[in-house]
């Protein structure tokens, strides 16, 4: 692929950079980007990556955008209200940037549809906003040996990992081996999110993919952190891949993919959940 | 010192140091690029694009109109790995850097 006097333009800022290039800008041409959820987390990802070049980007949500989205999903605009929210994604993304190739996908995601979604990509970020989703979304990932870069949201708190059991690393559920039961997810009412937390932590997402994608950096697999806006405080844990594990460790119980319902639904913020198992 | 001046002058110590060091060596040039025209940093992106396409220890020859990329574009080759071979006024507008493909990546 040689570089267009367009595409040398607009990429300039960051092909000058050490460790991106030519060589740098092409692998972020060629990197598939799986995005769960065009919402609070999966809208300034997915800004960002089709920004950078990122060549294809996948964006699954089956929800239709509404007035209460506005507040911090900034792929949607208000005359977007009522469209499917990965029309509404696409159509933002291809304004800034034709280059990219824009996949949506207008369904739920379930355990007979995920595996092969995911597949055709090499990278999946979780912004998903419920822990079915999410669990569906790591089991798929791990069974299909994808990366998961995942970010999750709460009020003013937030949390940031990559899971890659395929090269070694813990898996979402080496942290937390099963949904957390009802009477511990918070309530709608409860589940207020501030749109600025869910910009840092999906750009915090946006990052680590593109560092995934060039290699270079240190990966936050095996790393956990968890950010407080209200003190602009964070904090980073170690964590291990757990042996007992029920997906990845060396008796694993789950060997299918979970259909798990959700009892209440904290559809407002982006699964949270603060119960650690193996962090130190 | 206007900025300028600085600027003029700092070239022409680097001018001074570079032709000294290659004085005598006679540099076989395998790709040229006229980057006349180009301001940076896109004389310094295009030159490293070139060079990414070039096999090991191939020369390249930029040659260059825009002032601040006379200084600057070796610098920023060299911080990369790049060996700078010459760095030259070719006529009253125009410099020539001599850049070579190193195995540093």
């Amino acid at each position: 692929m040689k570089f267009s006097e367009e595409q040398i333009h607009r990429y300039s800022r960051q092909m000058i950079l050490p460790g991106i290039g030519g060589r740098g800008q092409r692998k972020l041409a060629e990197a598939k980007v799986f995005i769960m959820g065009a919402g609070g987390l999966g809208s300034p990802a997915a800004i960002y990556l089709a920004a950078a070049g990122v060549g294809t980007i996948g964006l699954a949500d089956s929800d239709h955008v509404e007035i209460h989205n506005l507040q911090r999903q900034i792929l949607h605009r208000t005359c977007d209200i009522g469209l499917p929210k990965v029309e509404s994604g696409k159509k933002t993304l291809e304004s800034l940037n034709p280059e990219v190739k824009v996949q949506i996908y207008c369904e739920r995601v379930n355990s007979t549809n995920i595996r092969s979604i995911i597949r055709g990509y090499d990278l999946v970020l979780d912004g998903s906003d419920n822990f079915p989703t999410r669990f569906l979304v790591n089991d798929a990932c791990y069974f299909e040996r994808k990366t998961l870069i995942s970010g999750a949201i709460l009020r003013y708190d937030g949390q940031l990992s990559t899971f890659k059991p395929h090269a070694g690393g813990p898996c979402y559920r080496c942290l937390f081996p099963e949904p957390p039961p009802p009477g511990l997810v918070p309530s709608c009412q409860e589940a207020g999110v501030l749109g600025a937390v869910a910009g840092i932590i999906g750009l915090f997402q946006a990052n680590e993919a593109l560092k995934e994608i060039l290699g270079i950096g240190q990966s936050m697999a095996g790393r956990f952190l968890l950010f407080d806006a209200l003190d602009l405080a964070f904090q980073e844990m170690k964590n291990k891949k757990d042996p007992d594990c029920p997906l990845c460790g060396e008796n694993p119980t789950i060997k299918e993919l979970i259909d798990y319902t959700q009892s209440c639904s904290t559809r407002d913020a982006a699964a949270l959940q603060t119960s650690t198992k193996t962090c130190e | 010192m206007n900025v300028q001046l600085e600027r003029k002058l700092e070239h022409q110590v680097t001018m001074e140091q570079t032709e000294e060091r290659i004085e005598g060596q006679k540099i076989q040039i395998d790709k040229e690029l006229n980057l006349k025209g180009k301001v940076c940093p896109y004389t310094f992106l295009e030159t490293m694009l070139a060079l990414e396409e070039m096999k090991i220890d191939e020369v390249l020859r930029v040659i260059v109109d825009h002032p601040p990329a006379v200084c600057d574009v070796p610098k920023s080759l060299k911080n990369e790995g790049y060996e700078i071979l010459e760095v030259s006024s070719v006529n009253e507008t125009d410099w020539a850097i001599v850049v070579k493909n190193t195995e540093f990546k």
